[in-house]
């Protein structure tokens, strides 16, 4: 085979073959240009008094100038380059802004609330007037509900997603596996008024906490599963074979060397699953009725929870209620990112040592 | 039109490790230079220092001068884009763009350069598919994926696409490893013809192959457990495996260790 | 003898246990073989109840699901025979009275304005904090950048409300009458009102963006991640700028991630109840003019209603939740099919 020569005018390459050296733009103009923007983003702010639109102005300033430089300066494709840049940037501190936001606002409002009285009692006889009152019978709530709901969605989805991994095949695993998709794309209300047609409609119990843990359940089932699933999915088949080699039968290898092997990964995804049902409003506005006292029992009478604390607080809009609401939700924020945080560190700890 | 590479005192580091110490040599224009060596001796890592691939690792530096014809590769004002478009790069594993077909798989780099019309793609693929010997295997499926191909005509494409954008230097990290015997026998005929036109640099850790396509052959080893890797020496291929000037070669060579 | 005996029958064990490994490698393999059944021979009394209740709890887990479209649509059911509007195209909740009337056009409309204000807006920001994460930020701080993105996937919806309310909204009036006054002329972005609230669907749209950004960047980045390194390396090596590389090699692998990332997003945007109940200054009608106060999505309308209504309004609150299950639904598998015609390039064999 020959080589065809017969060339086109086609050859990027042959504009100037040796040219390695680009002409670069200085660090200087982009460092000038962010000081520009500051200056800009400052004056808008003096005359507007807004901060947000002085970071806005700013900000597009900055890209669109760096980008012209970069263009003149150097060339398109590196303009290009540049522009994407600092739009990637720009994206990623869209996102952390707002979550700034909430939390600096919600510790500033909530904090002073936030004491120890606050977390010790009721909404017992508080009146509108009153600036008593605290959080603790939607402590109490939240607590019975969300152990409750932990206690059925942990064992039956560790068993379903074990079920997947080393049993499951055929028609019946695929069709769980498929409602398990599903299952995690049903809104919380939904889930709600499930449980509200079901147990209360049908069966005809009264509103109580155990009515939300059943909707807090069926929210947590499809995420412990998908993350237990994931979990012992890293397990090494290798693992497996040696223990069964060894004459253990099937369900004592599950027991003693997949699941211990796993077990980090799932505590990480029950935690991240409780924290995510810890701050379910929906689902608890239609079910556990609302009460301003302490009720211990979770399956009589009706309960409070602390989302659902901030959003009556909220909504009662007198003149202490609002500090209520904040600080109920400051209290559950602390709660999810304590929750957060040790389910990460649990991950890192018992990261598979294998690597992937 | 094809460039001299004269490499001098390179240091290639992974963080605070050092992979390659202190490399010179001379890679003459239109000829195929056969990299070999042990395993870990830092064939693969001289190799990505010659574009500056090396420094993607995160960590990863390189001290020295690498100067194609005359101009460093590291100097200040040198654009790392620019460098790896001159000195194209066949990877160890064929990589064609998953998502792309085998049409735009090889017109991807002149994409990048702003090439646009038509007829002038059409043109060049068929150059450089004709020039990987790949045209007449895959002329009536230019639209399927090239993920669709055999792992041989894979690492073609990906050779096509690397000579698409006409660079000077063409750098070869293991291209027949991942490859079955007919497949590497058609890699290698294709290399004879592709230095006629380029200068290759090929890493390979088959001797025989070293000995049949290159014609300078340099021998990496290393100096000693957790030491870095180290040009033992260099010369024309046949020069080094009928009378290498150092021991360590002729055991290699012989099979003696690596 | 007894000594005998027992290396026998560790011996039958060891050979039963490889027997039953066997089998079960062969339902593998089978296109759509039954479960290995406890069969006559022994089968271990643990190795049967292990998987006993393992399936169970799987056949549980359809029975819920089965479970839950039995119930609401009988519960709907029951409530759309009572109605006297068209509950597809009316928009008025009237579920007393001689006359029942009630219809989810005016929510269907809400929902999806306010959950496509959300996408538009957090779609093209997760994927700048996934690439940011995945190809900008240094190696050693991005890891932990993730973790913060993540956070905000962590607060609570009922703190997105408050915070939504009480700081975002006031916030935003000013944005309100900017996008009128210069895009006024589209008569979405048209304003009637001139009220300094900015309690609209707009800025629900900007809440639920919020809310559902760091899911879709978590879903996102994990793709780009596994964009094989060679890829990329073959686009640079081509000669490609880091941007170049990103829309040669990482954006077409990483598109079907994107998707179904978004789509995983839209779910929790059109379900998502009381953030939107709390900020929304709602209306039972259709409302297009999103910066307006008005209009309500399904979710919110069931948590608004839900606790003043009688039987036959909680019946049709029932059979509103579930046209926003079936909307949620539909989006779910919008996402599969896409990922599904991606893959013939999707690399698999790469």
């Amino acid at each position: 085979m020959t080589i065809t020569t017969t060339d086109t005018a086609v050859s990027p390459a042959a504009a100037d073959p040796l040219k390695l050296t680009r002409r670069t733009m200085p660090d200087w103009i982009t460092w000038a240009l962010g000081a520009a923007a500051v200056g800009l983003g400052v004056l808008v702010k003096a005359v507007q008094g807004n901060w947000a639109l002085g970071a806005f102005y700013a900000g597009l300033f900055f890209i669109a100038t760096v980008t012209a430089a970069s263009w003149r300066l150097e060339d398109r494709r590196r303009a290009k380059d540049r522009f994407a840049t600092s739009i990637v940037y720009t994206a990623f501190v869209l996102a952390i802004v707002p979550l700034v936001s909430i939390l600096g606002y919600t510790i500033k409002k909530g904090f002073e609330e936030l004491s120890p009285y606050f977390l010790s009692h009721s909404m017992r006889g508080v009146g509108p007037r009153d600036d008593t009152g605290g959080i603790y019978h939607a402590i109490v709530g939240t607590l019975e509900q969300v152990g409750l709901a932990a206690l059925i969605a942990v064992p039956l989805g560790l068993l379903t997603a074990i079920y997947l991994v080393e049993y499951g095949r055929g028609r019946l695993a695929r069709s769980i596996t498929f409602f398990v998709d599903v299952m995690t794309g049903i809104p919380s209300i939904v889930a709600g008024l499930f449980v509200y047609s079901f147990w209360i409609m049908t069966l005809g119990f009264e509103a109580s906490g155990f009515a939300g843990s059943l909707a807090l359940m069926i929210l947590m089932l499809p995420t412990v599963v998908r993350a237990t699933e994931e979990m012992l999915k890293l397990v090494p088949n290798e693992l497996r074979e040696a223990s069964l080699a060894l004459g253990i039968p099937k369900w004592r290898t599950i027991l003693k060397v997949v699941l211990p092997t796993a077990m980090g990964g799932i505590i990480t995804g029950v935690m991240l699953a409780v924290a995510r049902v810890i701050g379910e409003t929906a689902p608890l506005l239609l079910l556990v009725g609302l009460t301003q006292s302490i009720n211990t029992n979770p399956f009589s009478g009706w309960q409070s929870s602390i989302p659902l604390y901030v959003f009556e607080q909220n909504h009662a809009g007198n003149q202490f209620s609002g500090d209520r609401a904040w600080a109920g939700a400051l209290t559950l924020i602390i709660i999810v990112m304590v929750l957060n945080l040790v389910a990460r560190l649990i991950a890192r700890w018992k990261a598979p040592k294998a690597g992937r | 039109m094809t460039k001299r590479i004269e490499i001098s005192g390179l240091n290639a580091y992974y963080g605070a490790n050092k992979a390659v110490e202190d490399i010179s040599m001379t890679i003459e224009p239109r000829t195929v230079t056969a990299f070999i060596g042990p395993s870990g001796c830092g064939k693969s890592t001289f190799i990505r220092t010659l574009n500056r691939m090396h420094e993607l690792i995160p960590g990863a530096r390189v001290e020295g001068r690498v100067q194609l014809d005359g101009q460093d590769l590291y100097g200040p004002e040198v654009d790392p884009v620019a460098v790896r478009r001159t000195i194209g790069m066949v990877f160890q594993r064929p990589n064609p763009f998953p998502t792309m077909s085998i049409y735009d798989n090889v017109a991807a780099g002149l994409k990048l350069n702003g090439v646009k019309k038509k007829s002038d793609l059409d043109a060049v693929v068929e150059r450089s598919l004709r020039g990987a010997n790949l045209w007449n295997e895959v002329k009536d499926r230019l639209g399927k994926p090239g993920s669709g191909l055999s792992g041989g005509q894979q690492q073609r494409l990906c050779i096509a696409r690397a000579i698409a954008v006409e660079p000077q230097v063409l750098l070869m990290d293991e291209p027949c490893s991942a490859l079955d015997p007919i497949s590497t026998l058609a890699i290698e005929d294709l290399i004879a013809l592709l230095k006629e036109r380029y200068t290759i640099v090929i890493v390979t850790h088959n001797m025989q192959q070293a000995a049949r396509v290159s014609d300078r052959t340099a021998f990496f080893n290393l100096a000693g457990p957790g030491q870095p890797g180290r040009l033992v020496e260099i010369g024309d291929t046949e020069k080094i495996f009928s009378a290498p000037e150092v021991e360590a070669t002729a055991d290699y060579i012989a099979g003696r260790f690596g | 003898m007894s000594t005998s005996i027992t290396p026998e029958s560790r011996g039958d064990a060891k050979r039963d246990s490889g027997r039953r490994r066997g089998r079960s490698d062969k339902t593998g393999h089978g296109t759509d073989a039954k479960l290995p059944k406890p069969a006559k021979t022994q089968v271990r009394l643990g190795d049967r109840v292990f998987l006993g209740s393992s399936r169970g709890a799987g056949i549980l887990l359809l029975v819920i699901m089965a479970a839950i479209a039995v119930f609401l649509v009988v519960e709907a059911l029951d409530a759309l025979g009572k109605n006297d509007g068209n509950f597809l195209t009316d928009s008025t909740w009237v579920t007393d009275g001689a006359k029942p009337a009630f219809g989810v056009a005016g929510l269907v409309g809400g929902t999806v304005i306010s959950a496509a204000i959300a996408m538009l807006i957090a779609v093209p920001v997760a994927v700048g904090v996934a690439l940011f994460i995945t190809h900008y930020a240094p190696r050693r701080v991005a890891q932990t950048l993730g973790y913060i993105v993540d956070l905000l996937a962590a607060v609570p919806s009922v703190v997105f409300g408050l915070w939504g309310l009480v700081f975002l909204s006031p916030k935003l009036i000013g944005l309100h009458t900017w996008l009128s006054d210069y895009l006024g002329w589209i008569p979405i972005f048209d304003k009637d009102d001139a009220g300094a609230t900015a309690r609209t669907l707009f800025t629900c749209g900007i809440i639920l963006a919020i809310m559902v950004l760091p899911i879709i960047a978590a879903v996102t980045r994990e793709v780009f991640l596994q964009v094989p390194r060679a890829h990329e390396e073959a686009a640079l090596a081509l000669g490609a700028t880091r941007w170049e590389m990103i829309r040669t090699a990482v954006l077409p692998f990483g598109k079907p991630g994107i998707i179904s990332a978004s789509m995983l997003g839209l779910g929790r945007a059109l379900g998502e109840t009381i953030a939107v109940a709390m900020v929304l200054s709602s209306s039972q009608e259709l409302v297009f003019k999103f910066l307006d106060p008005g209009g309500n999505t399904i979710a919110a309308n069931i948590a608004n209603q839900f606790g003043e209504s009688n039987e036959l309004g909680r019946g049709a609150l029932i059979a509103s939740g579930l046209v926003l299950f079936f909307l949620t639904l539909l989006v779910n598998g919008a996402a599969r099919v896409v990922i599904n015609r991606h893959k013939e390039f999707s690399g698999a064999n790469a």
